[in-house]
């Protein structure tokens, strides 16, 4: 499993929300107990990227792919599983341990209004990251590079010493992504680079982000719940559900043959120009809350094709022939 | 007997420090009834302001500076007081895309929607509560008697919209204004509540502005669109139309963009720059500095909504129709 | 040169423009502070040298009133010093007084604000206990236990030369609960946006993230409280004086002179208490009026960029 770039095994990460000793107690049949809150984002996702390729990570607002790509990069710590940078175990480092690696991987927000320190110059905010991985270079280097990275992502070398409020949305997520090629990633985290954007400007930064990977050969992990987006960037797709990956497959695969009931019914609902009034797949009642995980099949209460065995057994992500894997019960008995 | 909605030369202005912005510039349509119309344009275009415009819901510093809003024979931008209350409750009625600027969170959704129903009609609470009932049947929310006692928080996201269709409901309004219902939703539950509007409207007769930045959405449900681009409506056309022969370089270049899976991996055709702020709206056409066909004209002279030979969409666009097509010199001025 | 430019563009001095009351506040303030340095240089007389003051000249009405000396301008106190440059000097001892102890606040608050609101967990529960602890004690009371522990270290003679350290210290040690709340609150705003994990991204470390990016960030609600917080430290020097817990009468704050003039002021002497106590509410006033001023022009819901 060398030649994976990314490879990530039963990952779990989990939030406690309880809150102080005091707000945890609870009475329950007249006895006081305490009671512990734990929100379970991500919960034994596994995981693995190609070089060069773009997965796309999809699934509704919650269901944990911002947490799956912070903890990726070590922002949280996980609470289990485990994570490979090729090959080497990066998770549970420590701060120094993973500096080699942070200038590796890098991350685009989402939110242009916040991802820039709004009291530092672009200069700064551009310079920063390369000064601090290469304490040895020289100052008109370091200039010469905040030029060039800023020549590619299209916004003007002159600009450099304005403030971020004086950008429009989409000329700052330029720049989020030229803080982001400044140390010369070879693995970018994208999460909703562009679901603030106007259709017009998000255009233009996918544009960026393609070319970008094209010029410099990136990987990305690309996190949005636009499909039609996922659709035309990426190479293969990872579907999300409570914390839980239900299918990763190759893009066209899954667009052209969707195995897992949810993918299914989340593609039938994509509204689409030319396919005015389709029909689309409903599904019944509601998402539970990461809180209260429903047993077995995370899916099995909205299902049309559940049975007794998925609301009891948690269905494993199964090999189904040419790189389609799919968690459900349904598939793998072939009932549907 | 005329149409429900024609708004006319609609002008908004905010009065700011900096002296007026114009928000809405001028903007024209109709609505007949039972029609569905969609209003799309990017953020910032004016769409919202539009919208509260009609109801006459400016608020300070803005006010409607000209044009008129003529709904049933009625011309409501001189309305006020009682008169537009009685118009906002029983005729209009408005859905917002944060649901919580309807619901009030610290009452149940049954008192909401009785008191609601009791301040626009002399009914008593028996056969309030009975209406309500029936709307929420209607937006297909799961043993309803048990939820009248429910507060909005106990509520999904979705749920929750579909409460603020049925109280949109409650009067059986004529015309209903909804301002990016779903854009705060995931695709699965969106596709529920605008199959759900579009079905109680087709239903029960009533009109439909449905405001978004979504085409896609748009395409779905609306029988009319009207593309708006800093202020004013650029093109105005039958969805088939607009979404399959675009005439504005502006519409043209938004379906473009869209990404619609049928060349991945390809560039996505861009617009070059952004929408102006509206403080700085250059002169002439105010999409001329992003427009690929622009002429000498297009840089004074402002192109009003037009019909365009041969067509049946109406644009706001000086080299549209013209006997000879823009040549290369003009392309490159 | 760019700052300059910038700074002449910008919004805050926009609005500073059209905002008369900001205006003759910010004249008035920045008259009283120049008053209070200059003091030496521009005071008609030397309050603090005792072979110049008379003690018959004690108690002395302005000098537009039918006893008043033109020597002072606004009449003498009770111990036959100008009451003008006395004032002058009490200004000077209430704004050193002042910024002093804010500044300490600030230094204590912001620290531990910062740690507290970045850090989380037990280490900021812990901390916003102290201060809670710390803010349920009265200014007085702090006052109290640490002069009563200076007499002890230090013996009743030294009070005098040692009493403006000593208020700032106290002062400072009662009030940065204020700052620390301000800096915490702020802190744990900016911790989780996205700028703040892209830095982490890079690799950055904690303190680092800290200083250099959450800080500055923090700063626009701290100066709006250091005004207010000024105004309030001046307050509590004169009530800590009007108690005689403060400066000495022979080295008078503005407080200490209210407190002298006040036992005078039925006798008819009503201008060793009425003159410093308009400087000491004109000196508050526009200190308290440009902080609303400054709240307004930095919140950023109104102000946007
Ligand atoms: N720092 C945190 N503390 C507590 N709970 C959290 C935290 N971060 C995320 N969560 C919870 O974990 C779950 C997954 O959140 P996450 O942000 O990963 O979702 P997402 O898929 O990125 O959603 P979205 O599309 O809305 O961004 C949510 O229920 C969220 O409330
Ligand atoms: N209260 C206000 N004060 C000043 N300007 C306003 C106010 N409300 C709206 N505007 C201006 O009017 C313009 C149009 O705003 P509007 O809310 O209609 O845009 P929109 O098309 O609905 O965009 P969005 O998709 O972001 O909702 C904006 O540029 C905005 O600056
Ligand atoms: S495992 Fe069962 S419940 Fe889950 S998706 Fe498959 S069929 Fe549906
Ligand atoms: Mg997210
Ligand atoms: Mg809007």
């Amino acid at each position: 499993m060398k030649d994976r770039l990314i490879d990530i095994k039963n990952l779990v990460k989990h939030f406690d929300i309880s809150g102080g000793l005091l707000e945890q107690l609870a009475v329950s049949k007249g006895r006081i107990i305490r009671k512990q809150t734990v929100v379970r984002a991500v919960n034994d996702v596994s995981l693995f990227v190609n070089p060069g390729e773009t997965l796309s990570v999809v699934g509704e607002s919650g269901c944990g792919k911002s947490t799956l790509a912070r903890t990726l990069l070590g922002l949280y710590q996980p609470d289990g599983g485990e994570i490979y940078y090729r090959g080497d175990r990066i998770d549970g480092l420590t701060q120094k341990e993973m500096l080699p690696y942070r200038a590796k991987m890098q991350m685009i927000f989402q939110d242009p209004y916040a991802s820039l320190n709004p009291r530092m110059t672009v200069q700064q905010t551009l310079e920063e990251p390369v000064v601090f991985h290469n304490p040895s270079i020289s100052g008109s280097e370091v200039k010469d590079r905040v030029a060039g990275v800023m020549q590619q992502v299209g916004v003007d070398p002159a600009w450099t010493d304005r403030y971020p409020h004086e950008f429009s949305g989409g000329q700052r997520q330029r720049i989020s992504i030229a803080r982001a090629l400044m140390v010369d990633p070879e693995f970018v985290v994208a999460d909703e680079p562009v679901s603030a954007l106007d259709v017009s400007v998000q255009a233009q930064i996918l544009n960026l982000l393609m070319d970008a990977q094209e010029q410099r050969g990136l990987t990305y992990l690309f996190i949005t719940h636009d499909l039609s987006v996922v659709r035309h960037i990426s190479s293969r797709v990872a579907v999300m559900y409570l914390g839980r990956v239900c299918e990763l497959a190759p893009t066209t695969n899954l667009f052209e043959s969707p195995g897992h009931p949810y993918t299914r019914a989340l593609l039938s609902a994509i509204p689409d120009l030319y396919d005015r009034r389709h029909k689309y797949i409903k599904l019944k009642g509601e998402v539970p809350t990461p809180i209260d995980l429903p047993s077995g099949c995370v899916f099995h209460g909205r299902c049309p094709y559940a049975d007794g065995r998925c609301s009891r057994e948690i269905p494993a992500l199964n090999h189904q022939g040419k790189a389609v894997y799919v968690a459900c019960h349904a598939v793998e008995e072939g009932r549907i | 007997m005329g149409h429900l909605l024609e708004v006319k030369d609609l002008e908004v202005k905010f009065a700011l420090r900096m002296g007026d912005l114009t928000a809405i510039n001028g903007v024209s349509f109709t609505l007949d009834r039972g029609e569905r119309l969609g209003l799309v344009g990017e953020s910032g275009a004016g769409k919202s302001v539009t919208g509260f415009a009609i109801i006459n819901l400016i608020s300070k510093p803005g006010y409607i500076s000209g044009g008129t809003v003529i709904f049933d024979g009625r011309d409501l931008t001189g309305l006020t007081g009682e008169g537009m209350r009685h118009i906002r409750g029983n005729l209009i009625s408005m859905i917002f895309q944060d649901p919580m600027m309807t619901l009030n969170p610290v009452l149940t959704i049954g008192t909401q929607m009785v008191e609601t129903l009791q301040a626009h009609m002399n009914i008593s609470r028996k056969a309030a509560e009975k209406i309500a009932l029936e709307k929420l049947r209607m937006v297909q929310i799961p043993s309803p008697e048990k939820r009248l006692q429910q507060y909005p928080h106990e509520f999904s996201g979705g749920m929750r919209q579909r409460i603020v269709v049925a109280i949109a409901l409650l009067a059986d309004p004529a015309l209903i204004i909804a301002d990016e219902p779903t854009t705060a939703l995931d695709v699965t539950i969106q596709a529920e509540i605008m199959e759900l509007l579009l079905e109680l409207c087709e239903s029960e007769g009533t009109g439909l502005i449905l405001i978004t930045h979504d085409l896609a959405v748009v395409s779905q449900v609306t029988q009319k669109i009207a593309v708006m681009y800093a202020g004013k409506v650029v093109e105005a056309g039958l969805t088939e139309d607009i979404i399959d022969n675009p005439l504005h370089p502006y519409t043209q270049g938004l379906i473009k963009a869209l990404p619609d899976g049928r060349n991945p991996g390809t560039r996505l055709n861009q617009i070059p720059g952004v929408m102006p702020s509206l403080i700085d709206i250059p002169p002439g056409c105010s999409f001329h500095p992003r427009c690929t066909i622009r002429g000498d004209i297009c840089r004074y002279e402002s192109p009003v909504l037009r019909e365009i030979p041969g067509y049946r969409n109406m644009a706001a666009c000086h080299m549209l129709g013209l006997k000879k097509e823009p040549t290369e010199k003009d392309r490159a001025e | 040169m760019k700052q300059w430019e910038r700074f002449k563009n910008s919004y805050f001095l926009h609005s500073f423009k059209h905002d008369w009351v900001a205006i003759v506040c910010f004249v008035v303030l920045l008259i009283l502070i120049l008053l209070s340095i200059l003091a030496p240089v521009i005071a008609p007389h030397n309050p603090y040298d005792t072979a110049s003051t008379d003690i018959m000249n004690a108690e002395m009405p302005p000098s537009w009133m039918e006893d008043g000396n033109p020597d002072f301008v606004l009449g003498t106190d009770i111990q036959g010093r100008d009451l003008l440059s006395t004032m002058l000097y009490g200004l000077r001892l209430s704004v050193m007084i002042g910024c002093g102890a804010v500044a300490l606040q600030a230094i204590i608050g912001i620290f531990i604000g910062m740690i507290s609101g970045y850090m989380g967990g037990k280490v900021d529960a812990f901390l916003m206990r102290i201060a809670d602890v710390q803010l349920s004690f009265s200014t007085l009371m702090v006052a109290i236990m640490i002069s009563a522990i200076f007499q002890v270290a230090f013996g009743v003679g030294r009070y005098e030369q040692l009493a403006v350290p000593l208020l700032v210290l106290i002062i400072g040690l009662a009030e940065w609960p204020q700052y620390a709340r301000t800096v915490r609150a702020s802190v744990l705003g900016e911790r989780n946006k996205e700028y703040v994990e892209a830095a982490r991204v890079i690799g950055l470390s904690p303190a680092r993230i800290r200083w250099r990016h959450i800080l500055p960030n923090t700063m626009s609600p701290v100066l709006v409280i250091s005004t207010i917080q000024v105004a309030n430290a001046v307050m509590s020097e004169a009530a800590l004086s009007f108690l005689g817990l403060g400066m000495p009468i022979t080295k008078p704050s503005l407080g200490s002179l209210i407190n002298s003039g006040f036992e005078y002021i039925f006798s008819g002497s009503w201008w060793i208490t009425l003159f410093p106590g308009i400087l000491l509410v004109v000196f508050v006033l526009v200190i308290n009026l440009l902080g609303d001023w400054l709240r307004d022009v930095l919140n950023p819901k109104l102000y946007k960029g």
